[in-house]
């Protein structure tokens, strides 16, 4: 492990501690702390560049998990920090004072998945979906089959397919005959 | 590698007026480094306000390029809100609203700026995207791993090779398998080649956002060029799909190293050219010296990468920092400038372009001749990926490109999704570096970032 990783362990609860790769490693933290834990790589440990923020959506866990990738130019190493976070009324500590970009991800997870960043600026405005009515689209339980066939109507002799099925059937159309 | 080397590198292909400044953010300069060297011959030499980088001016600076925040001093620029925007008082018919998009002249694909304006001068920007969402992200939950490919590399329609490199380094990574040495070669050929194509768009497209349309038209014929090998080696110009997890899907063809030789010294004779039309031409200097400056104290701050920031002088190159594939075995150095402006960055273009060129024809001379080009992977109607995640990135030409891949050990990924380096460059930074600058600049500035709001929007 590397060293950084040892005083982090000292002063924050991290758990799950994964080394991907020599220069990825990815852990997880406590939802309260991950802005103090940002704050201090960003600060104290060189961990200066803002890589990207992303939600993951565990529906069968009813989590969603947050995913902030920071960089260290100096050390050349990447650093996952994941926290969970439940999907009832989903909302997070903004993290938009630390950089500039971080506001752009939080109003994408707010329109997206429909996780709330109170304070972090122009959360509520509309972002790439303009008029949109129905839930979160990146949500799990959003289907986006069923949004199209119930929105769009299919031109006469058009055909639709199951993208699986039909590679199958593409690819191995004799045995699959057989199978059937 | 040793200075000199690096040096000689560096002075072959740009010769010694032309040897990039040492980095002086990440790395401490080495001892023989010498001074600051200029831009190019062709470039701009003043200092800018708030800038550290250099004394000797030339260039004049005109005040409303320089785009530090309004100070508010004066009446002409709103107080900023709560929200570190400025309150604008459209009643006060001091300000107008402009729309400037979607379709527009500064990027590929479609994507708009609401412009605040007061004369000609901006005081302030938001940019507005949505206009090409195709949902990848969310289509990818419902396609198997191998079906993600042919839609994945549409992330990013001019570049869409690093889309299937990363995507590929992803699966591999979170299966534990690894692509054999002649498709790492192949690999690396195909990136650079597709770097190569996008720099030969946008060096002399930065001309063109001036009015200086002849350097475009000599580029996209040799872009052409690069396109009839890649149609050779993968059989489409655009959209390739030759690298798929597990290794690349052909071997070179008979004779094509020596046509790719060839087809590079066309790219040396090109950078020539540009460099005589429009490096050195006044109209160019005049607009782009000083226009669209980047703090290099931003380059945190904001997220910037690649020739954004390297022009800015961060020497930061993911081939380099976290050599993947096998860049290690090349000899090449990482071009970084200081001044920062538009003319900065589309130097830096330019030397990309012709260490690209090089390093084209290093790796022609490394492929091995012999050896599998690919991989044995599982069935890809059964291939299940361990439950695990990772972080997969690769230097596009635009920075930093990498694909975030969550598995939950099923056929379909629990989730993918892209950082691509404009996400940052053309929202965030963009907004801010607008503010005070002159609005015939907006286009140069968007295309000196190099935006690709494909990417954005994914």
């Amino acid at each position: 492990m590397h060293q950084f990783l040892k005083e982090i362990q000292n002063r924050f609860p991290i758990h799950d501690v994964k080394e991907q790769r020599k220069n990825l490693t990815l852990f997880t933290t406590e939802k309260e702390q991950v802005v103090p834990l940002l704050t201090h790589l960003r600060d104290h440990e060189g961990f200066t560049h803002f890589v990207l923020l992303t939600a993951v959506d565990w529906i069968e866990e009813d989590l969603f998990q947050l995913t902030y990738i920071l960089n260290n130019p100096e050390k050349k190493v990447d650093l996952g920090i994941r926290a969970y976070i439940g999907r009832e009324n989903a909302s997070m500590e903004s993290a938009h004072h630390l950089w500039e970009q971080v506001a752009t991800y939080q109003r994408e997870l707010k329109e997206m998945f429909g996780i709330d960043f109170p304070g972090s600026p122009r959360v509520d405005e509309e972002f790439f979906l303009e008029g949109w009515d129905d839930i979160p689209p990146m949500r799990r339980e959003f289907d986006s089959k069923k949004y199209s066939e119930e929105t769009y109507f299919p031109r006469p002799g058009s055909k639709s397919h199951d993208p699986g099925e039909y590679m199958k059937q593409k690819l191995y159309s004799d045995d699959y005959e057989e199978e059937e | 590698m040793t200075m000199k080397k690096k040096n000689d590198i560096l002075s072959r292909l740009f010769g010694k007026e032309h040897r990039p400044q040492e980095n002086k953010h990440n790395q401490p300069a080495d001892a023989d480094s010498g001074k600051s060297s200029d831009a190019g011959k062709g470039g701009g030499t003043g200092s800018v306000p708030g800038s550290d980088s250099g004394a000797s001016g030339e260039a004049h600076y005109s005040d409303h390029n320089h785009n530090i925040a309004p100070d508010h001093t004066e009446d002409k620029y709103p107080r900023n809100g709560k929200d570190g925007k400025p309150e604008v008082d459209l009643s006060s018919g001091k300000y107008t609203k402009v729309w400037q998009g979607p379709n527009h002249p500064g990027v590929t694909g479609n994507m708009s700026l609401e412009l605040t304006i007061c004369g000609d001068e901006i005081v302030d920007a938001k940019t507005h995207v949505g206009y090409l969402h195709r949902g990848f992200e969310k289509l990818f939950e419902r396609r198997l791993y191998m079906q993600v490919m042919p839609t994945c590399l549409r992330m990013c329609v001019p570049e869409s090779d690093t889309n299937e490199y990363v995507f590929s380094e992803a699966v591999e990574e979170l299966s534990g398998i690894e692509a054999p040495e002649k498709a790492k070669w192949l690999r690396m050929l195909v990136l650079e080649m597709s770097r190569l194509q996008m720099l030969l768009r946008v060096v002399p497209g930065q001309g063109g956002a001036f009015g200086l349309g002849i350097g475009v038209q000599w580029g996209m014929y040799v872009r052409e060029l690069i396109l009839d090998l890649f149609e050779e080696l993968t059989g489409g110009r655009i959209y390739h799909m030759y690298m798929l997890p597990g290794g690349v899907r052909g071997d070179l063809p008979e004779g094509f190293r020596e046509r790719a030789i060839k087809t590079m010294d066309e790219v040396y004779r090109f950078a020539q050219r540009i460099d005589d039309v429009m490096f050195n031409n006044s109209v160019f200097k005049k607009r782009a010296t000083g226009t669209g400056y980047i703090d290099p104290s931003w380059v945190d701050r904001f997220g910037i990468v690649g020739p954004n920031a390297r022009a800015a002088g961060y020497n930061r190159d993911v081939r380099k920092d976290h050599p993947y594939l096998l860049y290690d075995q090349l000899e090449w150095e990482v071009p970084v400038l200081e001044k920062s402006d538009v003319y900065t960055r589309a130097r830096i273009r330019w030397m990309d372009m012709q260490v690209t060129a090089d390093l084209i024809k290093q790796i022609l001379n490394k492929i091995p001749e012999k050896g599998s080009f690919k991989a044995p992977t599982p069935n890809a109607l059964n291939w299940r990926i361990p439950r695990g995640e990772t972080y997969v990135k690769a230097e596009a030409s635009r920075g930093e490109f990498g694909y975030y891949v969550v598995s939950d050990g099923s056929a379909y990924p629990r989730r993918i999704t892209l950082r691509g380096p404009s996400y940052t460059h053309a929202i965030a930074l963009l907004e801010k570096m607008l503010i005070r600058t002159n609005i015939a600049d907006v286009g140069a500035i968007m295309v000196s970032l190099q935006t690709c709001p494909p990417e954005i929007e994914r």
